[in-house]
């Protein structure tokens, strides 16, 4: 596989598919894995890196799942396509910096990236569309158990897999589910929602993880706590959590339904509008828009539109990947009207 | 709906708990959901992490005066506290003293209770082959007290040993 292969199709996230798809985007499991008595990543010589990187790269031929995976060396890419797999919620913002001895691996269907001397040696993501947390820690079991036995993995009975940062400690285990709340956001009701979750332990960020705003009605849950609980357990208190969130969604969409639906409309319309006529439009407004118009589209306001092409235009309108379709560097002004026409021209009718 | 604490106001605030796996729905008023958000607070803390919460700790003072160093990967307790991250997975042995407390503080729990990894894993094996010190410390002054002196004699030998392999922890 080739980086531009990847434009090809919708990021795995994005598809739109799965339970509960008209609210949650996107499941994402990682665990953290470090190799047994090898320095951290930060606290490793280049040697010690490159001994990191060459048994984890060798390890993933007996791993089915990772057979069909592709390594790319982080210090042999552009900017742009490092940026690019950022966008794709492939890798971190903070694994495109300092790149020696870094790697990402991706598999075909991009449900499967392994990111190699990042924070640990190994931080494993499994990415599942919609509400699908079973079987995201399903494949992401099956991975780290056949990894297990090709690797000499740091582990401890007391405090389980150890980590760089002793947070990550015990099960090294982050659940994370995307949600759409636009109707928690437009009732208001969202502080609330989020006061409380900060309080039971799970944090809430935007759609570009740690230090990202939320934009565009998109917020980021995930399990704050990695140990004295089991990795079932962990799924099963996201799992209560988000069902409860999905709810109360759920509540607030109805009742602004039936009390304000013109308001409403009138808000689906108009960020429809501005996106089918704008001339320049940043991928700020852009997010905040599509985020309108999928909301009209979940409650069949918009039906002349499917759910697939506003999820496409949420990453092809993404810095990265703009100038790859462009196929050019753009400058940021450049970009701001290069979006505005590529949406246009998908919004067409 | 009254409030489930004080059952004298409306509740206003819906929260849902998670303790040990059991989930608990609360419905409170702004005044008793405010003084359950400050005992939450309390508990978790988790806002100053690493640097702040360790300064507190008597153990972190004490480590100071001796800057333990890992065995494996040369990284000082003092490392630790300015960059927040450990060197290696053998710092969680060498650090286990000042690193229990601190575990137990960000996660509520100092006792991993997930999976384990199948079969190649020697990373637990540091506690088999190093005890901890400070166990063994109170296990002496135990058997001292209840007079088994074989006991202590033995526990004694135990310490001296681990004393000698990793001199940067010896008091």
């Amino acid at each position: 596989m080739k980086l531009d292969d990847l434009l090809k199709h919708t990021s795995e996230w994005l598809k739109g598919t799965g339970p509960n798809s008209d609210i949650v985007i996107s499941t994402r499991i990682r665990l953290a894995r470090n190799l047994n008595k090898l320095p951290f990543p930060h606290w490793a010589n280049k040697k010690q890196s490159g001994e990191a990187l060459q048994a984890i790269e060798e390890s993933f031929n007996k791993v089915d799942y990772l057979k069909k995976a592709t390594v790319f060396k982080l210090a042999e890419i552009n900017s742009i396509d490092k940026q690019l797999l950022v966008e794709r919620h492939l890798m971190s913002f903070e694994h495109t910096q300092k790149t020696d001895y870094k790697a990402v691996a991706i598999e075909e269907e991009e449900i499967v990236a392994i990111m190699i001397n990042e924070e640990d040696h190994m931080r494993i993501q499994v990415m599942q569309s919609g509400f699908n947390l079973f079987e995201a820690w399903n494949i992401i079991n099956r991975i780290d158990e056949c990894l297990a036995k090709e690797l000499s993995i740091a582990y401890s009975s007391d405090w389980g897999y150890l980590t760089a940062c002793p947070t990550n400690a015990g099960t090294a285990m982050r659940g994370s589910v995307m949600l759409h709340l636009p109707a928690l956001v437009m009732t208001r009701s969202i502080d609330r929602v989020l006061a409380a979750i900060s309080k039971l332990s799970f944090t809430t960020r935007g759609l570009y993880g740690e230090g990202t705003q939320a934009t565009g009605n998109f917020f980021q849950i995930s399990n704050q706590v990695s140990l004295g609980l089991s990795e079932d357990e962990i799924v099963n208190n996201i799992n209560g959590l988000i069902r409860q969130i999905i709810e109360q969604e759920k509540q607030a969409r109805e009742l602004m339904l039936s009390r304000n639906k013109s308001l409403l409309e009138d808000r689906v319309y108009r960020s429809l509008g501005i996106l089918k006529s704008a001339r320049i439009i940043t991928s700020q407004e852009t997010t905040e828009l599509l985020s309108m118009v999928r909301l009209g589209v979940d409650l069949e306001m918009v039906k002349d539109i499917n759910r697939q092409t506003i999820n496409e235009l949420f990453i092809i309108t993404q810095p990265a990947h703009l100038q790859k379709i462009e196929n050019k560097k753009l400058s940021s002004n450049e970009r701001d009207s290069k979006r505005a026409e590529l949406i246009r021209s998908k919004l067409k009718i | 709906m009254l409030c489930n604490i004080c059952a004298k106001n409306p509740a206003t605030v819906h929260l849902t708990e998670i303790i040990d796996n059991q989930m608990n729905e609360l419905h409170l008023c702004e005044e008793c959901a405010r003084q359950k958000s400050a005992q939450m607070e309390q508990k978790f803390g988790l806002s100053d992490l690493l640097a702040g919460m360790v300064d507190f700790d008597k153990v972190a003072k004490e480590a100071e005066s001796i800057v333990p160093k890992c065995p494996n990967c040369g990284l000082t307790y003092t490392d630790f506290k300015k960059i927040g991250r450990l060197g290696c997975g053998e710092c969680y042995g060498a650090f286990k003293k000042y690193l229990a407390p601190l575990l137990k503080r960000i996660h509520g729990s100092s006792q991993h209770i997930g999976k384990a990894p199948a079969v190649k894993a020697t990373g637990r094996a540091f506690k088999k082959k190093q005890p901890d010190l400070q166990e063994l410390r109170n296990k002496l002054q135990k058997a001292i007290e209840t007079e088994a002196f074989e006991e202590a004699a033995k526990i004694r030998d135990q310490i001296k040993e681990i004393e000698r392999k990793q001199p940067e922890i010896k008091k």
